[in-house]
């Protein structure tokens, strides 16, 4: 049985200017121990979809479909059922470690807290806890830091904060929102091959969502591509990049200026991303594929198996696209 | 450069209109019902304020002498004798006397909103904007004059140079603008730093230049619901001071007064003296506060 | 040799901050921004600035059109050095000289029109334009960014981001300027987005014959639209190249460092990616290590760097280094393996 098995997730928001489709009937499972990478633009809906998931969803958003955990229906779960879950099966590591930290409290007291209230654990033996934490996530001289506040640590450092905290309950799947966005490409490497250092010694399964196709590239056995709220393909990561099988992927592989390449024209995607106050009846990516067709405005064919593990959701065929 | 066919063709098209944030802030206002309640009061207060007097049959002076000595039995408010709302002490009509005080009340409020707005804001910009030293000059000042008991300086004005009505626009102008010039100080500071006016500075834009065209336009939100919520302050002053006696002298008259003398009347009976200029001013202050919050609300920075 | 657009020379930013509860006597910190950049910039040609944050990139660009005090030269094409000019003579100079902003929306004011927006440049310095002149130049810029013309009395929060940007490209180009700063423009911007904006920008380029200061800290961006590139560390030159000898013989340690640390999309490639870390974090840049800069993080670092700062070599390829070459495994980096 999956670990995470995600049905016909939906995402609405009740806004003035109408209702927000962020999430469009998006389906996946996640089995234990592994890397999925979930790959969208601004409008893909992938944050809020991580956010429905935790139950962490602002209150004006409404999530219909299903998420289960371990066979156990966990979406829009109260509260006394979706605590236990947080922080010791499923954690959460957001995107700006500069406002994910409470400034006001120390770096000790803030990790503390999570393990007095889920595991019960006395202050000293959180504390050691924790000290144990910032070691394996390489924080220099951690037994001397620990006591310091958020701005006292580099952008770097925060975000390995951020990292051990979400770690010390030892949860079965860590989600990680766009961790290295906001850091220097240095750090941003560093942070990587401590994620992955961390999931070969705690074993954990992670979803990691971001835009940088390079840093799923490095870290991802999966990769599922999102846009306007819905999954464009999905695929494991090396035949994803090697023979991407959907316009809107082949269109992202060809906008990415690269480091090893020399530098032809970028192939840009033209128009914007949607806008998802009306979210379109057929393929959200229609109005900017060179392969879009009347139907495709219309309806969109269901993501379909074609090779072992891949899927695509297109109205037209590979043949059609070469 | 040469401009080909097509690219003629799109140069022609007819322009489409913009929707600017203002639009998108009325929208908002006249969504909310209290404001829009406090819109039309205020429009209606202000319209029997200024043409009310048409409808009145005894002006405001006029005494009438089959009242007069025995308001208390004879000059409740009736249609018949033409005093709607009665009449006060001396036999005048009260509707008139209302109206007037009305007028005379919103103008002190109005006026003095008006010399904060304009002497409050380009104060705040210019020192927010220029900084340094001009800036800790310029603002010392306001600090030091705030520290001034203003309603002590008023009163001691009108004693030393008489109850005019200009010596009162007087002392309220002079306290109203402090408090704006602050307040705009503030934002001063954090547009400043905005990316658009970086790009002006880059640009060239002279420093006057910017101040009218980057930093007041995005002042006014600010600005509108301040002024909006001054104005029933400075009404409040004003009445504060007549109810001592020391405001707008006879046969002139504000809502203050009309209020200071019903209330002393309340004895013998007489309470529509009291009631109606009350009612009156309590319309107005409570149309003022929901207006302004209609407009904070409307002109919220987060949907900016 | 054509003679330089732009030639710096020692170009030095230093910010005094003062602590709130300082004594008025008290001397001031010193933050240095920029610490001595020197470069030429021909007519036609782009740099590429990359660099880390506190790099000093953005206030290096700023101190070129004296938006910060800086001391040292900056001599343009008519010989005047623009770092010692006053304010009003700096005026005419402005328009040859345009900056892009990096966030696309904040930089530009919400109250003004797009039409508004795209001809205060104009305006201020051609101030004697009819309306009706300057109405037909803004909408010919807009067809020219890829704009509809009939959008000129919209207001920019009615656009996305992506057409923000271009919003503000048409306002830098419409006084055609003969320099560009464009301060990561495009990091902002969604990665398809992206792609439109670098390819409108480099499409420019050409077409106006404009030179273009390209700062960013996406190493392959900068890559893609730049003729050289120069790496910068803590407000000083680690090296500058032409881009494609950077990137495929990068010869200083720091910039060998960064480049193994761009993530590739390609899994294969990343899988045989070998990362050079660099331990410890940026040292602050109000108390900078004596000599290089970059030696308490290097894995090259001798006793001399800490003693004498490395000059940056002259020629095509210049590295300021003790020790450049190419990624060899030194003694120390195989002590420590």
């Amino acid at each position: 049985m999956a670990m995470l098995d995600i049905r016909n997730l939906s995402v609405r928001f009740d806004t003035p200017d109408g209702t927000v489709t962020a999430v469009n009937g998006v389906s996946l499972s996640l089995d234990r121990g592994e890397t999925l990478g979930i790959v969208g633009e601004s409008g893909s809906g992938k944050s809020q979809l991580a956010f429905a998931v935790m139950g962490l969803l602002a209150k004006n958003g409404r999530a219909t479909g299903s998420v289960a955990f371990d066979g156990r229906e966990i979406l829009n779960a109260p509260p006394a059922v979706i605590n236990p879950i947080r922080a010791q099966k499923i954690a959460m590591v957001f995107q700006d470690p500069m406002t994910s930290l409470n400034p006001y409290m120390r770096v000790s007291d803030q990790m503390a807290e999570v393990l007095v209230h889920h595991k019960g654990m006395s202050k000293a033996q959180a504390l050691a806890e924790c000290v144990r934490m910032l070691d394996a996530v390489k924080i220099p001289d951690a037994a001397g830091r620990v006591r310091l506040f958020p701005h006292e640590f580099s952008g770097g450092m925060r975000q390995r904060v951020m990292i051990a905290m979400s770690l010390l309950c030892r949860p079965e799947l860590l989600i990680a929102d766009e961790p290295t966005t906001a850091l220097d490409v240095t750090v941003q490497a560093q942070i990587m091959t401590l994620l992955g250092d961390l999931r070969r010694d705690f074993g954990m399964a992670t979803i990691l969502i971001t835009h940088d196709l390079g840093v799923v590239a490095g870290f991802c056995e999966r990769v599922i591509v999102l846009y306007g709220g819905q999954i464009m393909e999905q695929s494991p990561t090396d035949p994803l990049f090697a023979t991407p099988a959907h316009p809107y992927t082949r269109g992202l592989l060809g906008a990415i200026p690269r480091v090893d390449q020399e530098g032809e024209e970028l192939s840009a995607i033209p128009g914007s991303p949607p806008n998802m106050t009306r979210p379109p009846k057929g393929c959200p990516f229609a109005p900017r594929c060179a392969h879009a067709g009347e139907d495709c405005l219309d309806h969109l064919d269901p993501l379909t198996e074609f090779a072992p593990g891949r899927f695509r959701a297109c109205n037209r065929s590979l043949e059609e696209l070469a | 450069m040469a401009i080909d066919a097509s690219a003629m063709g799109r140069l022609a098209e007819g322009e489409v209109k913009g929707r600017s944030l203002w639009a998108d802030a009325r929208r908002r206002f006249f969504r909310n019902k209290a404001a829009v309640a406090g819109v039309v009061t205020l429009l209606l207060i202000t319209l029997l304020a200024l043409f009310g007097d048409a409808l009145a049959q005894w002006s405001n002076e006029e005494i009438d002498f089959a009242v007069m000595g025995q308001a208390a039995q004879l000059g409740q408010p009736s249609i018949a004798n033409g005093h709607y709302f009665g009449t006060d002490d001396l036999g005048r009509d009260l509707y008139s006397r209302t109206l007037q005080g009305t007028r005379i009340s919103l103008m002190v409020g109005i006026v003095g909103s008006l010399i904060a707005v304009i002497v409050g804001t380009l104060y705040g910009a210019v020192s927010g904007y220029v900084g340094g030293r001009t800036d800790q000059i310029m603002m010392r000042i306001v600090d030091i004059l705030l520290a001034v008991p203003f309603m002590f300086v008023v009163i001691l004005l009108l004693v030393m140079f008489g109850r005019s009505l200009f010596m009162l626009f007087f002392g309220i102008g002079l306290m109203s603008w402090l408090n704006m010039a602050r307040i705009v100080r503030g934002q001063t500071l954090s547009l400043k730093h905005k990316e658009y006016v970086e790009a002006a500075q880059a640009t060239g834009v002279p420093t006057f230049t910017i101040i009218l065209r980057h930093i007041v336009p995005n002042l006014v939100g600010i600005v509108a619901v301040y002024a909006t919520l001054l104005v029933p302050e400075m009404i409040l002053i004003e009445s504060f001071i007549s109810f001592l006696g020391l405001g707008v002298q006879e046969p002139l008259t504000s809502l203050g007064a009309l209020i200071s003398e019903g209330a002393r009347t309340i004895y013998y009976g007489t309470t529509w003296q009291l009631l109606w200029p009350l009612a009156f001013f309590i319309a107005t202050l409570f149309s003022f506060f929901f207006v302004g919050d209609g407009l904070r609300d409307a002109l919220d920075p987060k949907d900016r | 040799m054509t003679k330089p657009l732009l030639s710096v020379a020692d170009l030095r930013v230093t910010f005094e901050l003062t602590r709130a509860g300082d004594m008025p006597w008290t001397a001031p910190r010193l933050l240095h921004a920029v610490s001595g950049v020197s470069f030429d910039l021909f007519p036609g040609e782009t740099l590429g600035i990359v660099g880390e944050s506190g790099c000093g990139k953005s206030t290096l660009a700023r101190a070129l059109v004296q938006m910060v005090p800086a001391t040292g030269r900056a001599v343009w094409t008519d010989g005047t050095d623009l770092l010692s000019i006053t304010r009003a003579q700096m005026l005419k100079y402005r328009a040859d000289i345009q900056m892009v902003f990096q966030d696309p929306l904040a930089s530009l004011n919400p109250r003004m029109t797009v039409g508004q927006i795209i001809a205060e440049p104009l305006r201020t310095h051609h101030r004697g334009l009819a309306d009706a002149e300057v109405k037909a130049r803004v909408k010919e810029m807009m067809d020219r960014v890829g704009l509809l013309p009939n959008q000129i009395n919209r207001y920019p929060h009615e656009f996305s981001g992506g057409q923000c940007q271009r919003i503000g490209i048409a306002r830098a180009l419409i006084v055609r300027p003969k320099l560009l700063i464009c301060d990561e423009p495009v990091s902002a911007l969604d990665v398809s987005i992206q792609a439109q904006v670098i390819n409108l920008l480099a499409e420019l380029q050409r077409d106006l014959g404009l030179a273009m200061i390209f700062i960013a800290h996406d190493l392959s961006v900068v890559k893609h639209i730049s003729d050289r590139v120069m790496v910068l560390y803590l407000g000083r030159t680690m090296e500058i190249a032409e881009s494609g000898a950077l990137y495929a013989d990068p010869q200083h340690p720091y910039t060998q460092a960064l480049l193994s640390a761009v993530p590739i999309p390609d899994p294969a490639a990343e899988r045989a990616k070998r990362i050079i870390p660099l331990e410890g974090d940026l040292p602050s840049p109000m108390n900078p290590p004596s000599g290089c800069v970059f030696r308490t993080r290097c894995p090259r670092a001798e006793a001399v760097c800490a003693e004498t700062v490395p000059v940056l070599s002259v020629g095509a390829h210049g590295v300021a280094c003790h020790f450049p070459g190419p990624l060899i495994r030194t003694r120390r980096m195989a002590e420590r393996a």
